[in-house]
């Protein structure tokens, strides 16, 4: 072996051992596209749901003053079932691909990654939480979507970096939704739905389909 | 003559080199995540470490969790140094070579 040979593979070496060793590298894509089915699914229970009423209207304030603040419990629990199929599914396929990958699932990498990701979107929780709490539920979708966006351009340090342009895209969505608040549910779909699925589709395709 | 003197013997392993490369980009690791990283055994890694710790790459910090030893590495300046001069020796030769 040429010594020209030699010398790259052993920076090859050292830069691999380096992502290794600090950023968390066994996210699964499919573990996105199953986050967005989550969301899709959840996100057409809420519709139904608010469908039901018979309102006209998509204003969460006149529609309690109507029909009252069952809606409100319905759609908490949509909410929280959603995200429980979303984190565990998400969960289960990337603790498979660590197991393949040989890294370990709760390694210091795993840890940087998770509180990186866990304080904006545990401060924007409390924000929106206290949002509604006040009857202000024009911009919980929007929210969500900002508040995401942020905790994935964040972690995008620690994982594999490709997630920044989904957490951009998450962004971007809860930014046009300020302006268009009554179609909330509508840009969340888009987001938490057709943006994971897109993302983990892509990320899957170019990580995982080959090995 | 620069070239291989910036070359550092003791990084002419791919184990040791392994081990730099993990501990110049986190403040510490622990003996079982270097372990997993580099998937070897104990005794492999622990004659590694010994040789990098007696050359003044890194040190060492004995503690505990719980009652578990948990003994951690990190890099010192020596090692970071000597690490950093490694590299740009073998980005020089790939110049050099081309």
């Amino acid at each position: 072996m040429s010594e020209h040979q030699q010398s790259l593979e052993e920076l090859q070496h050292i830069k691999k051992m380096m992502e290794r060793s600090s950023r968390f590298i066994s996210l699964s894509g499919l573990s996105g596209m199953a986050a967005g089915v989550s969301a899709l699914v959840g996100a057409w229970f809420a519709w139904k749901r608010l469908h039901s009423t018979e309102s006209e209207t998509y204003n969460l304030v006149r529609i309690i003053e109507t029909n009252g603040t069952r809606i409100l419990d319905d759609l908490f629990w949509i909410a929280t079932y959603t995200f429980i199929a979303a984190f565990i599914s998400a969960f289960f396929f990337t603790y498979l691909r660590s197991r393949k990958d040989k890294v370990p699932m709760f390694g210091t990498a795993t840890m940087r990654l998770f509180w990186n990701v866990a304080i904006p979107i545990a401060v924007g929780g409390i924000f929106l939480i206290r949002m509604m709490q006040n009857n202000e539920f024009e911009l919980v979708a929007p929210g969500c979507l900002i508040f995401y966006g942020l905790a994935l351009v964040n972690g995008s340090k620690y994982t594999l970096g490709e997630i920044r342009f989904l957490g951009y895209g998450m962004l971007a969505l809860g930014i046009m939704n300020l302006y268009y608040v009554s179609y909330g549910l509508y840009f969340w779909a888009m987001g938490f739905g057709v943006l994971h699925i897109v993302y983990g589709a892509a990320m899957w395709m170019k990580y995982e389909r080959n090995n | 003559m620069s070239l291989i003197e910036g070359l550092n013997k003791i990084f002419d392993n791919r184990i040791r080199l392994g081990i730099m490369s993990a501990l110049v980009v986190n403040e510490e690791v622990n003996f079982n995540e270097l372990k997993e990283l580099l998937d070897i055994t104990d005794g492999n890694l622990a004659s590694h470490l010994k040789s990098l710790e007696e050359s003044g790459s890194i040190k060492v910090q004995k503690g505990f969790i719980g009652r578990k030893t948990n003994t951690t590495y990190s890099v010192t300046k020596a090692g970071e140094k000597a690490f950093k001069a490694h590299i740009a020796a073998l980005e020089q030769m790939i110049r050099s070579t081309k």
